[in-house]
């Protein structure tokens, strides 16, 4: 379970999320709303340990363990990962070998098996993130993702940028890791599965597309730095495509 | 015999002249007398001490010769080892070509001016050896020739010319390494090199250098590419030494002809380096590429490229990228010369550290703090040579690695 209470995070000196409350339990993914700049990315990478967001009060615990300081590498052996939407280039390091680093100690017997999935097989032996472009970048953090296979994981804006011939596989990319896309079994029935879910996800996104294909227990609207409602994301997003995230603003006002 | 009355003549007027760039180095600290080492058959080749073997294999040089189209082995002044296994390639010592051989007159001296300073002047003056390595017309060499100019007696000068043929449309692959023995603390190394790829023919050469903490080290090098002939040189030099000055420049003369050239040097703490390439676009269609990644742990690196387009429709890139990262300097020095319309040439050029960004994305991924920066570092030292034979780019990739403990 990740557990978030009262959290308060300043950037550069300047506050940028308050008084955030937010719990996601195993087996449940969420998405994050929010307008430009309301701080969504911020949140994600607070959660990740990036040590420019500096957290002035409340606290962060991951499977019971308090994680609100510790370093980035401490919270990935933990369970948790992040696809980034705009990873930094690793000029001389390939693809192959990043997806390797990923796995750890694991290994992945078949690189290339692995890539299939994200249609990302020709890209191994470039360079991680060496010009590619927006959509490819996606599924090659995607492929960092299934090697890494955390149990928290943080998606930033998955389907910007993804063509619609690949978004389909994003989304079912993301459904598969986040444990959503369910197959009974002989032994199990498909309720018995569904309670075994472990995988946690939290997912930023604009459009709404990746609701498609991820079954999203919880929605959240960020604005301001206060995250401000909680409820069906559907209905969320309908709400901002119908009034805009000026409702938002008085759900907050409401609700305190 | 080659009469080399005049060459030495003309040397003897330059044994005092600086060389125009690179700090001085007295020729007086170091003694020239021929040093005596016994001829080695292959199998005393290959019960060498471990400790030796492993200072040469460093240096790229496999005494096991396999996987090795031919071998030159100079120790100290002497030739312990020379022997070709591939046809159409000839390995000789040079001044039994000066003997022996007519065709030598075309090459000796013939890019490199003898009188150019102190170091050229000697090398003529008091030539201990050095090899010509010849790639016979339309000949390939499947696996690459050896050479390795290796320095045991303490103190000791030693001067080498060395000539390298790719005639017509061959195709010829080289790696040399050049270190020292264990004992030897000090010493001065020398090297003269001319390159000759002719017409359609292709060259690599690749140079791993291994040195000591007190090694001053002068090399000279002039190629000259014909039309559609490829020169592929790489440089390596990951240890230690005192100071290493060299500018190698390539003349591209023909039509579409290519010139690569990649460095990567790491700059040991009290070593001086001033290393750099010159490529001349003398025709239309060349192209030129220059690559240098530099790495300071506290040494002194001056990391030059020049390229001089003299003609329109050439293309030429340089890039220069340095990191510091345990003190020391790095001195970029990228110049671009185009003398007409229709030239298009460009550089980057970036001194710097490793970027937080990059560390924390690793760290995201569970490497520790110094697992990801010793990822970088290696992917930063780690170049894509295009054209190069995959087991020479192994060769390069093991030379990194087996220096990586030194660089973190």
């Amino acid at each position: 379970m990740l557990l978030i209470e009262d959290l308060q995070v300043e950037l550069a000196g300047k506050v940028i999320l308050k008084h955030i409350d937010l719990e996601i339990e195993p087996g449940e993914t969420h998405v994050l709303f929010g307008p430009n700049g309301s701080g969504k990315t911020s949140l994600l990478m607070t959660i990740m340990g990036y040590p420019q967001y500096k957290v002035t009060g409340g606290k962060i615990v991951f499977k019971g363990v308090d994680i609100t300081h510790s370093p980035i590498n401490e919270r990935a052996r933990l369970g948790i990962g992040m696809s980034y939407q705009r990873p930094p280039t690793i000029h001389g390091l390939k693809t192959r070998q990043m997806v390797q680093l990923c796995a750890g100690d694991r290994k992945v017997s078949d690189v290339e098996e692995l890539a299939a999935r994200v249609h990302f097989e020709s890209f191994l032996d470039r360079d991680v993130n060496a010009g590619f472009s927006g959509g490819e970048i996606k599924r090659s953090e995607l492929l960092q993702l299934l090697a890494q296979d955390p149990d928290l994981m943080l998606f930033d804006e998955p389907e910007s940028g993804v063509d619609l011939e690949n978004i389909a596989l994003v989304g079912h990319t993301i459904a598969t890791l986040l444990q959503k896309e369910i197959v009974s079994t002989s032994t199990k029935s498909r309720l018995q599965v569904l309670k075994e879910r472990t995988k946690m996800g939290f997912i930023i996104t604009h459009t709404g597309y990746i609701l498609d294909y991820v079954d999203v227990d919880k929605g959240q609207v960020l604005y301001n730095g206060v995250l401000s409602c909680s409820t069906n994301p559907r209905e969320i997003l309908r709400c901002i495509g119908e009034i805009g995230y000026e409702e938002c603003v008085r759900c907050t006002i409401d609700a305190n | 015999m080659y009469d080399r009355r005049e060459l030495i003549e003309k040397a003897q007027k330059a044994v005092q002249k600086r060389a125009v760039i690179g700090p001085d180095v007295d020729l007086g600290e170091f003694d020239s007398t021929p040093v005596d080492h016994k001829y080695l058959s292959d199998a005393e080749m290959r019960s060498l001490p471990m400790a030796e073997r492993q200072r040469l294999l460093m240096a790229g040089v496999d005494v096991t010769e396999s996987e090795r189209g031919g071998t030159y082995f100079q120790k100290d002044t002497a030739v312990v080892h020379c022997s070709t296994r591939q046809e159409g390639i000839e390995v000789i010592p040079i001044r039994e070509a000066l003997e022996k051989h007519d065709w030598i007159r075309d090459y000796y001296w013939k890019l490199v001016s003898v009188d150019a300073d102190k170091y050229t002047a000697a090398a003529e003056m008091e030539l201990h050896n050095g090899y010509v390595i010849r790639a016979l017309p339309g000949s390939r060499s499947i696996y690459p020739i050896q050479a390795c100019l290796y320095l045991d007696k303490h103190g000791l000068q030693q001067n080498v010319h060395n000539i390298i043929i790719a005639e017509e449309g061959s195709e010829l692959h080289v790696i040399t390494g050049c270190s020292t023995s264990p004992d030897l603390k000090k010493g001065i190394h020398v090297g003269i090199s001319e390159f000759y790829i002719k017409k359609n023919a292709k060259l690599s050469f690749t140079m791993i250098h291994n040195w000591a903490e007190d090694m001053a080290v002068r090399p000279r090098s002039v190629a000259r590419v014909e039309e559609g002939g490829l020169f592929l040189n790489n440089y390596i030099c990951m240890k230690p030494v005192r100071t290493l000055q060299m500018y190698p420049t390539t003349h591209l003369v023909g039509e579409n002809a290519v010139a690569r050239m990649y460095s990567i040097i790491v700059g040991s703490p009290d070593s001086e380096y001033d290393v750099g390439g010159r490529i001349f676009l003398k025709k239309p269609g060349t192209r030129a590429e220059i690559v240098a990644r530099t790495i300071s742990n506290g040494g002194r690196i001056i990391s030059r490229g020049h390229l001089i387009g003299e003609t329109p429709d050439i293309k030429a890139h340089l890039e220069c990228k340095g990191l510091i990262l345990k003190g020391g300097l790095i001195y970029a020095v990228p110049e671009l010369e185009g003398h007409v319309d229709g030239v298009e040439m460009s550089h980057e050029a970036a001194v710097g550290k490793i970027a937080q960004e990059e560390i924390n994305y690793l760290m995201s991924r569970g490497l520790s703090e110094e697992e990801a920066t010793s990822t970088i570092v290696r992917g930063f030292l780690s170049v894509d040579i295009p054209g190069l034979p995959p087991q020479l780019q192994a060769e390069i990739d093991k030379a990194i690695e087996m220096s990586e403990k030194d660089v973190m």
